[in-house]
């Protein structure tokens, strides 16, 4: 076992777990005050909900072997860890340099904030039992998918081995798994739930920025065991990975303030604060596979064309309430795509078309069709079927008197004691 | 006696208390409310959406005198709210029926 690459993996673990307080934070304080508590409700139960689900089925089918062969879906080896066992076993060294539990883990904490990304799309209105079994089902059957085809062995990730022909895509960190998965999916059950009542005609306007600034630098925080820790070891990768992540975010929150001053006269925080979260996930998928150089182009792509997306949603008529489709969606589609050009062997050890390999960018535009159409897909049917049985709306009085009163018996902000 | 309500710009608050205070006045109260006048609203963006935010934060002070000391109370508010642009406020004067120190029960100018 290699201590070194066990404590930066376990470490990286609980970064990750951070986000997802910090997500919490990053979207409760752009709802209404009447619905903080609910916002911040519908990030924190992943944390249980999917804890479960991943313990249970959702890691077996996401990484234990391959069902048949077909790059589609892991087998049932590591069933409520199965093989993995809940005793000593699983803390032995596998041959990576770190025991299985450790990528356990690790991964558990990826499964987590993917469906909790989704929960800004559906502010304000969705219900929260029909939030808790909308992610249970999600991390099981449209999650664990996803990661097997990219990360464990399926067919989007592998070039040969599998039945069906491997795509070849590559995704450092998650950029198709985690953020175009979770933004299709935001968009497909926006489209099922509709808009919340009054959108487009009342202000809506964030209740508390500081919350949402905050939030914000937890998530960069975090983000730093996000991709440096997807170097699955401690050493130059990781740390390329984490340099990359940190000029990424940085030049996207910048280039976000530009575009602001440019075109509206003035930078905000709130677009400051969207502009880190658009630099880091486009840089996920490529944090790993690009130089520092070629970080900042990508970084400086996503503040400018996150940003523009933010006019899709008033284009097309849905209420993507916190721009999931925009900052996750578009933001992941820039990296995975940007990927395709920019990759160079000599850091991650495979060509984009930059650098003499014109099939990679072909075969990341493959990968990102296939996963905006499956997680749309996927999820719009997931949604139809619990809005059929038990609903995903709350009722127009409970929405009107807010979620925190009427979902959850508290408020967030009491005026006296 | 007489209750006097001044709305005035929230950053005159504290210059308002200390010359009020200079005046004579022996206590007042604030509240932080939100309201419209000739000045109107502005824009806000948040995320490229436009709002139209037609209240403005505004300070609300509301003080009870006797009649002898009204004229100065209010000269002094207007004073020193007055920054000369739009938005510096009103100031309104309602006679006052009767005043209880419910502490004690002394009433009228006695509880002032």
């Amino acid at each position: 076992m290699d201590t070194g690459h066990t404590a930066w993996l376990l470490t990286s673990s609980a970064l990750v777990l951070f986000m997802t307080p910090g997500l919490a934070l990053f979207y409760g304080g752009m709802v209404r005050g009447r619905n903080v508590l609910a916002m911040l409700m519908k990030n924190y139960v992943a944390m249980g909900v999917v804890t479960i689900t991943w313990i249970v089925i959702g890691y077996s089918l996401a990484f234990s072997g391959d069902a048949g062969g077909l790059g589609l879906i892991g087998d049932l080896e590591f069933f409520a860890l199965g093989e993995l066992g809940f005793g000593t076993e699983i803390g032995l060294d596998d041959g990576e340099g770190y025991p299985d539990s450790v990528f356990l883990i690790f991964q558990l904490m990826f499964a987590i904030i993917t469906p909790a990304l989704i929960s800004g799309a559906i502010a304000e209105r969705m219900k929260f039992t029909s939030w808790v079994v909308f992610i249970a089902i999600w991390s099981i059957v449209v999650y664990a998918p996803m990661a097997h085809w990219v990360w464990g062995g399926g067919f989007i990730g592998a070039t040969e081995g599998t039945e069906i022909p491997g795509v070849g895509a590559i995704d450092f960190a998650g950029g198709l798994v985690v953020h175009i998965n979770a933004g299709a999916a935001a968009l497909a059950l926006v489209l099922v739930l509709g808009p919340r009542l009054g959108w487009r005609r009342e202000i809506i306007r964030p209740h508390s920025l500081p919350l949402t600034v905050l939030g914000a630098g937890i998530l960069w925080f975090g983000w730093f065991g996000f991709n440096a820790g997807s170097a699955l070891a401690a050493d130059g990768a990781a740390a390329n990975a984490f340099l990359t992540t940190q000029i990424a975010a940085g030049v996207a929150a910048v280039a976000w303030v530009l575009s602001e001053q440019i075109m509206h006269g003035r930078p905000t925080t709130l677009g400051f604060a969207s502009g880190i979260v658009a630099g880091l996930v486009a840089i996920t998928p490529a944090a790993g596979f690009v130089s520092p150089l070629w970080a900042a182009v990508i970084g400086a792509a996503a503040g400018v064309i996150c940003f523009a997306a933010l006019q899709i949603k008033f284009r097309f008529n849905f209420d993507d309430s916190l721009d999931v489709v925009a900052v996750h969606m578009v933001g992941g589609i820039v990296g995975a795509l940007l990927l395709g050009l920019f990759a160079e062997a000599a850091i991650g050890g495979v060509d984009g078309a930059f650098f003499g390999a014109a099939g990679q960018f072909l075969r990341q535009v493959i990968s990102i069709v296939i996963a905006v159409a499956f997680s749309f897909i996927a999820t719009y049917i997931i949604a139809i079927i619990i809005d059929r049985t038990m609903g995903l709306r709350v009722s127009q009085d409970e929405e009107l008197r807010g979620l925190d009163i009427t979902l959850h018996e508290e408020q967030g902000y009491v005026l006296t004691e | 006696m007489k209750m006097i309500i001044a709305y005035i710009n929230p950053f005159r608050l504290n210059d308002i208390r200390d010359a009020l205070r200079e005046a004579g006045v022996s206590g007042l109260s604030a509240s932080n409310i939100q309201g419209f006048g000739r000045q109107a609203g502005h824009t806000e963006t948040y995320r490229g959406a436009e709002y139209e935010v037609e209240f403005l934060p505004k300070v609300r002070i509301e003080v009870l005198v006797d009649d002898s000391l009204a004229p100065t109370v209010i000269s002094t508010i207007e004073e020193t709210a007055r920054t000369g642009s739009i938005g510096d406020g009103k100031i309104a004067v309602l006679p006052l029926e009767d005043v209880v120190r419910i502490r004690t029960g002394e009433r009228g100018v006695d509880a002032l």
